[in-house]
Protein backbone atom coordinates (compact mmCIF):
# COMPACT_ATOMS: atom_id res chain seq x y z
CA UNK A 1 0.00 0.00 0.00
CA UNK A 2 1.33 3.41 -0.97
CA UNK A 3 1.48 6.51 1.15
CA UNK A 4 -0.85 9.40 0.40
CA UNK A 5 0.67 12.86 0.79
CA UNK A 6 -1.26 16.11 0.51
CA UNK A 7 0.64 19.25 -0.41
CA UNK A 8 -1.42 22.11 0.96
CA UNK A 9 -1.14 25.70 2.23
CA UNK A 10 -4.40 27.60 2.39
CA UNK A 11 -2.89 30.59 0.62
CA UNK A 12 -2.37 30.61 -3.13
CA UNK A 13 0.88 31.23 -4.94
CA UNK A 14 3.19 29.90 -2.23
CA UNK A 15 4.52 27.01 -4.31
CA UNK A 16 2.24 24.01 -3.79
CA UNK A 17 2.23 22.92 -7.42
CA UNK A 18 5.95 23.56 -7.90
CA UNK A 19 6.70 21.60 -4.74
CA UNK A 20 4.37 18.73 -5.71
CA UNK A 21 6.15 18.36 -9.05
CA UNK A 22 9.63 18.72 -7.55
CA UNK A 23 9.02 16.24 -4.74
CA UNK A 24 7.31 13.80 -7.10
CA UNK A 25 10.21 13.88 -9.56
CA UNK A 26 12.76 13.58 -6.76
CA UNK A 27 11.00 10.54 -5.30
CA UNK A 28 10.68 8.93 -8.74
CA UNK A 29 14.40 9.39 -9.38
CA UNK A 30 15.12 7.19 -6.39
CA UNK A 31 13.14 4.44 -8.14
CA UNK A 32 9.87 4.78 -6.26
CA UNK A 33 6.57 4.57 -8.12
CA UNK A 34 4.96 7.98 -7.84
CA UNK A 35 1.73 9.57 -9.03
CA UNK A 36 1.04 13.30 -8.68
CA UNK A 37 -2.68 14.15 -8.57
CA UNK A 38 -4.00 17.61 -9.44
CA UNK A 39 -6.98 18.49 -7.25
CA UNK A 40 -7.30 22.01 -8.61
CA UNK A 41 -10.29 21.30 -10.85
CA UNK A 42 -11.01 24.35 -12.99
CA UNK A 43 -7.56 25.92 -12.48
CA UNK A 44 -5.23 23.10 -13.32
CA UNK A 45 -1.52 23.86 -13.42
CA UNK A 46 0.29 20.69 -12.50
CA UNK A 47 0.17 19.44 -16.10
CA UNK A 48 2.05 22.57 -17.20
CA UNK A 49 4.73 22.31 -14.54
CA UNK A 50 5.15 18.62 -15.41
CA UNK A 51 5.30 19.43 -19.11
CA UNK A 52 2.38 17.13 -19.93
CA UNK A 53 -0.24 19.67 -20.97
CA UNK A 54 -0.29 18.49 -24.57
CA UNK A 55 -0.91 14.90 -23.66
CA UNK A 56 -4.04 15.27 -21.50
CA UNK A 57 -6.94 13.24 -22.88
CA UNK A 58 -8.96 12.18 -19.88
CA UNK A 59 -8.82 13.71 -16.42
CA UNK A 60 -9.70 13.17 -12.74
CA UNK A 61 -13.33 14.24 -13.22
CA UNK A 62 -13.79 11.88 -16.18
CA UNK A 63 -12.63 9.01 -13.98
CA UNK A 64 -14.93 10.00 -11.11
CA UNK A 65 -17.92 10.26 -13.43
CA UNK A 66 -17.14 6.92 -15.06
CA UNK A 67 -16.38 8.38 -18.49
CA UNK A 68 -12.86 6.95 -18.45
CA UNK A 69 -10.91 4.26 -16.66
CA UNK A 70 -8.15 5.32 -14.27
CA UNK A 71 -5.26 3.91 -16.43
CA UNK A 72 -6.60 5.90 -19.40
CA UNK A 73 -6.33 9.15 -17.48
CA UNK A 74 -2.86 8.56 -16.02
CA UNK A 75 -0.06 10.23 -17.97
CA UNK A 76 3.39 8.73 -17.75
CA UNK A 77 6.29 11.15 -17.58
CA UNK A 78 8.56 11.07 -20.63
CA UNK A 79 11.76 11.43 -18.59
CA UNK A 80 11.04 9.24 -15.59
CA UNK A 81 9.46 5.82 -16.03
CA UNK A 82 8.02 5.61 -12.55
CA UNK A 83 6.41 9.08 -12.48
CA UNK A 84 2.76 9.54 -13.42
CA UNK A 85 0.31 12.44 -13.47
CA UNK A 86 -3.44 12.41 -12.93
CA UNK A 87 -4.52 15.77 -14.35
CA UNK A 88 -7.44 17.85 -13.18
CA UNK A 89 -10.20 18.99 -15.48
CA UNK A 90 -9.97 22.58 -16.67
CA UNK A 91 -13.54 22.88 -17.93
CA UNK A 92 -15.40 21.65 -14.85
CA UNK A 93 -15.57 23.05 -11.35
CA UNK A 94 -14.83 21.55 -7.96
CA UNK A 95 -18.40 20.38 -7.39
CA UNK A 96 -17.60 17.54 -9.78
CA UNK A 97 -15.30 16.04 -7.16
CA UNK A 98 -17.52 13.80 -5.09
CA UNK A 99 -16.30 12.36 -1.77
CA UNK A 100 -17.12 8.80 -2.93
CA UNK A 101 -15.40 9.31 -6.29
CA UNK A 102 -12.27 10.74 -4.70
CA UNK A 103 -12.16 7.92 -2.17
CA UNK A 104 -12.35 5.27 -4.92
CA UNK A 105 -9.65 6.88 -7.07
CA UNK A 106 -7.26 7.38 -4.13
CA UNK A 107 -7.80 3.80 -2.98
CA UNK A 108 -6.98 2.51 -6.46
CA UNK A 109 -3.87 4.71 -6.74
CA UNK A 110 -2.67 3.58 -3.30
CA UNK A 111 -2.70 -0.01 -4.49
CA UNK A 112 -0.68 0.75 -7.63
CA UNK A 113 1.85 3.35 -6.42
CA UNK A 114 4.36 3.79 -3.59
CA UNK A 115 3.53 7.49 -3.25
CA UNK A 116 0.35 9.36 -4.12
CA UNK A 117 1.02 13.10 -3.95
CA UNK A 118 -2.11 15.26 -3.99
CA UNK A 119 -1.66 18.86 -5.10
CA UNK A 120 -4.31 20.78 -3.17
CA UNK A 121 -5.98 23.91 -4.53
CA UNK A 122 -5.70 27.10 -2.48
CA UNK A 123 -8.46 27.93 -0.04
CA UNK A 124 -10.26 25.84 2.53
CA UNK A 125 -13.26 24.83 0.44
CA UNK A 126 -14.33 21.59 -1.18
CA UNK A 127 -11.28 21.02 -3.39
CA UNK A 128 -8.84 21.58 -0.54
CA UNK A 129 -10.77 19.53 2.03
CA UNK A 130 -11.19 16.62 -0.40
CA UNK A 131 -7.48 16.72 -1.29
CA UNK A 132 -6.49 16.37 2.39
CA UNK A 133 -9.27 13.96 3.36
CA UNK A 134 -7.49 10.67 2.59
CA UNK A 135 -3.93 11.78 3.30
CA UNK A 136 -1.53 9.87 5.56
CA UNK A 137 1.00 12.71 5.59
CA UNK A 138 0.57 16.44 5.03
CA UNK A 139 3.19 18.81 3.68
CA UNK A 140 2.25 22.36 4.58
CA UNK A 141 3.87 24.80 2.15
CA UNK A 142 4.50 28.20 3.69
CA UNK A 143 6.28 31.39 2.67
CA UNK A 144 8.08 33.31 5.42
CA UNK A 145 5.49 36.07 5.66
CA UNK A 146 2.60 36.63 8.05
CA UNK A 147 -0.44 36.02 5.85
CA UNK A 148 0.96 32.75 4.53
CA UNK A 149 1.83 31.61 8.06
CA UNK A 150 -1.63 32.40 9.38
CA UNK A 151 -3.31 30.58 6.49
CA UNK A 152 -1.05 27.58 7.07
CA UNK A 153 -2.03 27.59 10.72
CA UNK A 154 -5.67 27.49 9.66
CA UNK A 155 -4.95 24.55 7.35
CA UNK A 156 -3.16 22.68 10.15
CA UNK A 157 -6.32 23.09 12.22
CA UNK A 158 -8.35 21.55 9.41
CA UNK A 159 -5.82 18.72 8.98
CA UNK A 160 -6.34 17.93 12.65
CA UNK A 161 -10.13 17.92 12.41
CA UNK A 162 -11.49 17.30 8.91
CA UNK A 163 -9.36 14.39 7.67
CA UNK A 164 -10.17 10.69 7.93
CA UNK A 165 -7.11 10.23 10.15
CA UNK A 166 -8.28 12.93 12.55
CA UNK A 167 -11.84 11.63 12.61
CA UNK A 168 -10.66 8.15 13.52
CA UNK A 169 -8.68 9.61 16.41
CA UNK A 170 -5.23 9.22 14.86
CA UNK A 171 -2.69 11.99 14.53
CA UNK A 172 -1.99 13.32 11.07
CA UNK A 173 1.74 13.49 10.35
CA UNK A 174 2.47 17.08 9.31
CA UNK A 175 5.62 18.65 7.86
CA UNK A 176 6.48 22.23 7.13
CA UNK A 177 8.07 23.09 3.79
CA UNK A 178 9.28 26.69 3.86
CA UNK A 179 9.48 27.95 0.27
CA UNK A 180 10.65 31.14 -1.45
CA UNK A 181 13.10 31.80 1.34
CA UNK A 182 15.29 34.75 0.44
CA UNK A 183 18.46 35.00 2.56
CA UNK A 184 19.15 38.64 1.69
CA UNK A 185 15.63 39.73 2.61
CA UNK A 186 15.81 37.67 5.78
CA UNK A 187 19.03 39.50 6.69
CA UNK A 188 17.30 42.83 6.24
CA UNK A 189 14.42 41.69 8.43
CA UNK A 190 11.86 41.94 5.60
CA UNK A 191 10.85 38.35 6.12
CA UNK A 192 9.82 36.24 9.07
CA UNK A 193 12.71 34.30 10.52
CA UNK A 194 12.72 30.52 10.29
CA UNK A 195 12.52 30.21 14.06
CA UNK A 196 9.50 32.52 14.22
CA UNK A 197 7.62 30.47 11.62
CA UNK A 198 8.48 27.24 13.43
CA UNK A 199 7.41 28.70 16.76
CA UNK A 200 4.04 29.82 15.38
CA UNK A 201 3.21 26.67 13.46
CA UNK A 202 4.96 24.18 15.77
CA UNK A 203 5.24 21.33 13.29
CA UNK A 204 8.52 19.69 12.20
CA UNK A 205 10.48 21.27 9.37
CA UNK A 206 10.84 19.22 6.19
CA UNK A 207 13.00 21.67 4.30
CA UNK A 208 13.74 25.24 3.29
CA UNK A 209 13.58 25.99 -0.43
CA UNK A 210 15.48 29.14 -1.39
CA UNK A 211 13.88 31.72 -3.66
CA UNK A 212 15.52 31.15 -7.00
CA UNK A 213 15.21 31.94 -10.68
CA UNK A 214 15.89 28.26 -11.32
CA UNK A 215 12.40 27.43 -10.05
CA UNK A 216 10.73 29.88 -12.42
CA UNK A 217 12.89 28.76 -15.33
CA UNK A 218 12.06 25.10 -14.70
CA UNK A 219 8.32 25.83 -14.47
CA UNK A 220 8.39 27.66 -17.78
CA UNK A 221 10.26 24.77 -19.35
CA UNK A 222 7.58 22.40 -18.14
CA UNK A 223 9.96 20.49 -15.98
CA UNK A 224 10.09 19.95 -12.22
CA UNK A 225 13.12 21.74 -10.82
CA UNK A 226 14.50 18.45 -9.52
CA UNK A 227 14.66 17.23 -13.15
CA UNK A 228 15.58 20.42 -14.97
CA UNK A 229 18.63 21.29 -12.92
CA UNK A 230 19.53 18.72 -10.31
CA UNK A 231 22.50 20.71 -9.05
CA UNK A 232 20.63 23.97 -8.43
CA UNK A 233 20.09 25.10 -4.85
CA UNK A 234 16.29 24.60 -4.85
CA UNK A 235 16.64 21.14 -6.43
CA UNK A 236 19.15 20.10 -3.75
CA UNK A 237 16.78 21.39 -1.07
CA UNK A 238 13.95 19.31 -2.51
CA UNK A 239 16.15 16.19 -2.69
CA UNK A 240 17.03 16.70 0.98
CA UNK A 241 13.34 17.16 1.84
CA UNK A 242 12.56 13.83 0.17
CA UNK A 243 15.25 12.09 2.23
CA UNK A 244 13.67 13.52 5.39
CA UNK A 245 10.23 12.48 4.17
CA UNK A 246 11.52 8.92 3.94
CA UNK A 247 12.54 9.10 7.56
CA UNK A 248 16.20 10.08 7.35
CA UNK A 249 17.36 12.39 10.16
CA UNK A 250 19.06 15.04 8.09
CA UNK A 251 19.69 18.44 9.70
CA UNK A 252 18.16 21.45 7.94
CA UNK A 253 20.57 24.21 6.96
CA UNK A 254 19.24 27.73 6.58
CA UNK A 255 20.17 29.12 3.13
CA UNK A 256 22.61 32.01 3.32
CA UNK A 257 24.05 31.03 6.67
CA UNK A 258 27.60 29.87 6.27
CA UNK A 259 27.70 26.16 6.87
CA UNK A 260 30.15 24.89 9.42
CA UNK A 261 31.82 28.23 10.05
CA UNK A 262 29.54 29.25 12.91
CA UNK A 263 28.39 25.73 13.42
CA UNK A 264 24.96 26.81 12.33
CA UNK A 265 23.68 23.57 10.97
CA UNK A 266 20.46 23.16 12.80
CA UNK A 267 18.79 19.97 13.74
CA UNK A 268 15.44 21.67 13.82
CA UNK A 269 12.52 19.63 14.99
CA UNK A 270 9.73 21.60 16.51
CA UNK A 271 6.80 20.02 18.35
CA UNK B 1 -45.59 44.15 -1.36
CA UNK B 2 -43.02 44.12 1.32
CA UNK B 3 -43.68 46.16 4.36
CA UNK B 4 -40.98 46.70 6.87
CA UNK B 5 -41.22 43.75 9.23
CA UNK B 6 -41.65 44.55 12.86
CA UNK B 7 -38.57 43.46 14.78
CA UNK B 8 -39.02 40.49 17.03
CA UNK B 9 -38.27 41.42 20.60
CA UNK B 10 -36.22 39.10 22.70
CA UNK B 11 -35.41 39.97 26.27
CA UNK B 12 -33.60 38.18 29.00
CA UNK B 13 -35.65 38.18 32.19
CA UNK B 14 -35.42 36.35 35.46
CA UNK B 15 -38.40 34.74 37.11
CA UNK B 16 -38.87 33.12 40.44
CA UNK B 17 -39.08 29.35 40.30
CA UNK B 18 -38.93 26.54 42.81
CA UNK B 19 -35.78 24.52 42.65
CA UNK B 20 -36.41 20.88 43.46
CA UNK B 21 -33.39 18.78 44.37
CA UNK B 22 -34.16 15.08 44.22
CA UNK B 23 -32.03 12.56 46.05
CA UNK B 24 -31.07 8.99 45.28
CA UNK B 25 -32.71 6.52 45.36
CA UNK B 26 -35.54 8.27 43.55
CA UNK B 27 -38.16 5.72 44.73
CA UNK B 28 -37.66 6.71 48.36
CA UNK B 29 -37.46 10.36 47.51
CA UNK B 30 -40.72 10.19 45.54
CA UNK B 31 -42.40 8.56 48.54
CA UNK B 32 -41.35 11.58 50.61
CA UNK B 33 -42.63 13.90 47.91
CA UNK B 34 -45.97 12.06 47.78
CA UNK B 35 -46.21 12.43 51.53
CA UNK B 36 -45.65 16.18 51.29
CA UNK B 37 -48.17 16.47 48.47
CA UNK B 38 -50.74 14.46 50.40
CA UNK B 39 -50.56 16.89 53.26
CA UNK B 40 -50.65 20.02 51.12
CA UNK B 41 -52.73 19.24 48.07
CA UNK B 42 -51.86 21.13 44.94
CA UNK B 43 -48.63 22.48 46.34
CA UNK B 44 -46.84 22.15 42.99
CA UNK B 45 -49.91 22.92 40.90
CA UNK B 46 -49.11 25.52 38.24
CA UNK B 47 -45.84 26.45 39.92
CA UNK B 48 -42.72 26.70 37.78
CA UNK B 49 -40.33 24.04 39.02
CA UNK B 50 -36.67 23.62 38.14
CA UNK B 51 -35.12 20.24 38.79
CA UNK B 52 -31.66 20.50 40.31
CA UNK B 53 -29.76 17.30 39.55
CA UNK B 54 -26.24 18.57 40.18
CA UNK B 55 -24.04 16.01 41.87
CA UNK B 56 -26.36 13.09 41.13
CA UNK B 57 -24.89 10.05 39.43
CA UNK B 58 -27.69 9.26 36.99
CA UNK B 59 -28.09 8.53 33.30
CA UNK B 60 -30.45 9.87 30.69
CA UNK B 61 -33.03 7.10 31.21
CA UNK B 62 -33.09 7.74 34.98
CA UNK B 63 -33.68 11.43 34.43
CA UNK B 64 -36.36 10.83 31.83
CA UNK B 65 -38.17 8.44 34.19
CA UNK B 66 -37.95 10.91 37.06
CA UNK B 67 -39.43 13.68 34.90
CA UNK B 68 -42.25 11.31 33.85
CA UNK B 69 -42.85 10.25 37.48
CA UNK B 70 -43.06 13.90 38.51
CA UNK B 71 -45.39 14.63 35.59
CA UNK B 72 -47.76 11.94 36.86
CA UNK B 73 -47.81 13.82 40.16
CA UNK B 74 -48.69 17.05 38.33
CA UNK B 75 -45.22 18.48 38.92
CA UNK B 76 -44.26 20.00 35.62
CA UNK B 77 -40.56 20.56 35.17
CA UNK B 78 -39.71 23.70 33.19
CA UNK B 79 -35.96 23.25 33.24
CA UNK B 80 -33.12 21.13 34.55
CA UNK B 81 -30.21 22.57 36.44
CA UNK B 82 -26.79 21.01 36.90
CA UNK B 83 -27.24 18.30 34.25
CA UNK B 84 -24.48 17.29 31.87
CA UNK B 85 -25.51 18.10 28.27
CA UNK B 86 -25.50 14.36 27.52
CA UNK B 87 -28.27 13.83 30.05
CA UNK B 88 -30.73 16.01 28.19
CA UNK B 89 -32.57 14.99 25.04
CA UNK B 90 -34.38 17.39 22.71
CA UNK B 91 -37.72 16.20 24.11
CA UNK B 92 -36.71 17.01 27.69
CA UNK B 93 -36.88 20.32 29.54
CA UNK B 94 -34.01 22.65 28.63
CA UNK B 95 -30.88 23.07 30.72
CA UNK B 96 -30.87 26.07 33.01
CA UNK B 97 -27.92 27.70 34.66
CA UNK B 98 -26.97 30.85 36.46
CA UNK B 99 -29.56 30.50 39.19
CA UNK B 100 -29.33 33.60 41.32
CA UNK B 101 -29.88 33.49 45.03
CA UNK B 102 -33.28 34.62 46.17
CA UNK B 103 -35.29 34.75 49.37
CA UNK B 104 -36.23 31.59 51.18
CA UNK B 105 -39.35 29.94 50.01
CA UNK B 106 -41.21 28.20 52.78
CA UNK B 107 -43.40 25.28 51.89
CA UNK B 108 -46.88 25.76 53.33
CA UNK B 109 -46.52 24.63 56.90
CA UNK B 110 -49.30 22.38 58.01
CA UNK B 111 -49.58 22.14 61.76
CA UNK B 112 -48.34 18.58 61.71
CA UNK B 113 -45.77 18.99 58.98
CA UNK B 114 -42.66 17.07 59.79
CA UNK B 115 -39.76 19.31 58.92
CA UNK B 116 -37.30 16.51 58.34
CA UNK B 117 -39.50 15.20 55.59
CA UNK B 118 -40.15 18.55 54.01
CA UNK B 119 -36.56 19.62 53.90
CA UNK B 120 -35.32 17.33 51.12
CA UNK B 121 -38.44 17.88 49.11
CA UNK B 122 -38.14 21.59 48.52
CA UNK B 123 -34.73 23.09 48.36
CA UNK B 124 -34.95 26.76 49.32
CA UNK B 125 -33.87 28.78 46.32
CA UNK B 126 -31.41 30.67 48.49
CA UNK B 127 -29.31 27.60 48.95
CA UNK B 128 -28.28 27.79 45.31
CA UNK B 129 -24.92 29.42 45.75
CA UNK B 130 -24.13 32.36 43.51
CA UNK B 131 -22.42 31.00 40.41
CA UNK B 132 -19.32 33.12 40.87
CA UNK B 133 -18.36 31.18 43.99
CA UNK B 134 -19.17 27.75 42.58
CA UNK B 135 -16.17 25.55 42.06
CA UNK B 136 -15.74 26.15 38.34
CA UNK B 137 -15.37 23.40 35.81
CA UNK B 138 -12.21 23.60 33.76
CA UNK B 139 -11.05 22.62 30.30
CA UNK B 140 -7.51 21.48 29.56
CA UNK B 141 -6.13 21.82 26.02
CA UNK B 142 -2.67 20.38 25.35
CA UNK B 143 -2.24 21.32 21.71
CA UNK B 144 -1.99 24.65 19.93
CA UNK B 145 -5.24 26.46 19.14
CA UNK B 146 -5.00 27.10 15.40
CA UNK B 147 -6.14 30.07 13.36
CA UNK B 148 -9.86 29.86 12.64
CA UNK B 149 -10.55 27.62 15.62
CA UNK B 150 -12.89 28.83 18.31
CA UNK B 151 -12.79 27.40 21.78
CA UNK B 152 -16.03 28.07 23.64
CA UNK B 153 -16.29 27.02 27.27
CA UNK B 154 -18.85 29.05 29.22
CA UNK B 155 -18.77 26.56 32.11
CA UNK B 156 -15.47 27.70 33.58
CA UNK B 157 -11.72 28.10 33.19
CA UNK B 158 -9.69 27.19 30.14
CA UNK B 159 -6.03 26.17 30.35
CA UNK B 160 -4.04 25.88 27.14
CA UNK B 161 -0.61 24.28 27.12
CA UNK B 162 0.47 25.64 23.74
CA UNK B 163 -0.08 28.78 21.73
CA UNK B 164 -3.25 30.50 20.55
CA UNK B 165 -2.72 31.49 16.92
CA UNK B 166 -3.57 34.75 15.27
CA UNK B 167 -7.17 34.42 14.08
CA UNK B 168 -8.10 31.91 16.79
CA UNK B 169 -10.33 32.71 19.74
CA UNK B 170 -10.82 31.36 23.22
CA UNK B 171 -14.04 32.19 25.04
CA UNK B 172 -14.35 31.12 28.67
CA UNK B 173 -16.87 31.68 31.41
CA UNK B 174 -13.99 31.75 33.88
CA UNK B 175 -10.30 32.59 33.57
CA UNK B 176 -8.02 31.80 30.63
CA UNK B 177 -4.48 30.49 31.12
CA UNK B 178 -2.18 30.23 28.11
CA UNK B 179 1.18 28.51 28.62
CA UNK B 180 2.48 29.72 25.28
CA UNK B 181 2.06 32.75 23.05
CA UNK B 182 -1.37 34.35 22.96
CA UNK B 183 -1.69 35.77 19.43
CA UNK B 184 -5.43 35.47 18.87
CA UNK B 185 -8.34 36.65 20.97
CA UNK B 186 -9.05 35.71 24.55
CA UNK B 187 -12.36 36.50 26.17
CA UNK B 188 -12.71 35.55 29.81
CA UNK B 189 -15.57 35.86 32.27
CA UNK B 190 -18.09 36.00 29.46
CA UNK B 191 -20.97 34.82 31.62
CA UNK B 192 -20.60 37.78 33.92
CA UNK B 193 -17.58 36.93 36.03
CA UNK B 194 -15.74 40.14 36.62
CA UNK B 195 -13.24 38.27 38.79
CA UNK B 196 -11.97 36.18 35.88
CA UNK B 197 -8.46 36.83 34.62
CA UNK B 198 -6.34 36.17 31.56
CA UNK B 199 -2.79 34.87 31.89
CA UNK B 200 -0.27 34.16 29.17
CA UNK B 201 3.46 33.49 29.03
CA UNK B 202 3.84 35.72 25.96
CA UNK B 203 1.41 38.42 24.94
CA UNK B 204 0.93 39.08 21.22
CA UNK B 205 -2.87 39.14 21.41
CA UNK B 206 -5.23 40.72 18.93
CA UNK B 207 -7.82 41.31 21.61
CA UNK B 208 -8.36 40.48 25.26
CA UNK B 209 -11.65 40.91 27.11
CA UNK B 210 -13.04 40.21 30.56
CA UNK B 211 -16.79 40.31 31.13
CA UNK B 212 -17.26 42.38 27.99
CA UNK B 213 -14.58 45.01 28.72
CA UNK B 214 -11.91 44.71 26.09
CA UNK B 215 -8.55 45.95 24.85
CA UNK B 216 -7.41 45.64 21.26
CA UNK B 217 -3.76 45.17 20.32
CA UNK B 218 -3.56 48.88 19.60
CA UNK B 219 -4.76 49.86 23.06
CA UNK B 220 -2.34 47.62 24.92
CA UNK B 221 0.81 49.01 26.48
CA UNK B 222 3.59 48.50 23.90
CA UNK B 223 6.05 47.32 26.55
CA UNK B 224 3.76 44.39 27.42
CA UNK B 225 4.24 42.84 23.99
CA UNK B 226 6.14 39.60 24.13
CA UNK B 227 6.07 39.51 27.93
CA UNK B 228 4.33 37.24 30.42
CA UNK B 229 1.21 39.18 31.26
CA UNK B 230 -1.97 38.96 33.26
CA UNK B 231 -5.14 40.95 32.74
CA UNK B 232 -7.87 41.63 35.26
CA UNK B 233 -10.86 43.88 35.76
CA UNK B 234 -10.90 46.82 38.15
CA UNK B 235 -14.36 48.29 38.15
CA UNK B 236 -15.00 49.00 34.51
CA UNK B 237 -11.36 49.18 33.48
CA UNK B 238 -9.38 46.28 32.06
CA UNK B 239 -5.92 46.33 33.67
CA UNK B 240 -2.81 44.59 32.47
CA UNK B 241 0.45 43.89 34.21
CA UNK B 242 3.66 41.97 33.76
CA UNK B 243 3.77 38.68 35.64
CA UNK B 244 6.58 37.80 37.96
Amino acid sequence: MGKVIVVTSGKGGVGKTTSTAALGAALAQSGEKVVVVDFDVGLRNLDLVMGAERRVVYDFVNVIQGEAKLPQALIRDKRLETLYLLPASQTRDKDNLTPEGVEKVIAALKRAFDWVICDSPAGIERGATLAMRHADVAIVVTNPEVSSVRDSDRIIGLLDSKTLKAESGERMEKHLLLTRYDPSRADRGDMLKVDDVLEILSIPLLGIIPESMDVLRASNLGSPVTLADERSAPARAYFDAVRRLKGEALPVAIPGERRGFFGKIFGRKAA
Amino acid sequence: MLTKPRPIRLKGRSFLALSLAPELPFEDWLVGLDDLAARSAGFFLRRPVVLDVSGLDINKADLRKLIDDLGQRNVRIMGVEGARPSLLGPDMPPAMSDGRPAGDFEPPAEADLDKTQAAPAVEPVSSVPPTATQAPASLMITQPVRSGQSLFFPEGDVTIVGSVASGAEVVAGGSIHVYGTLRGRAMAGTTGHGSARIFCTKLEAELIAIDGFYLTAEDMEPDLRGRAVQAWLEGRALKTGILG
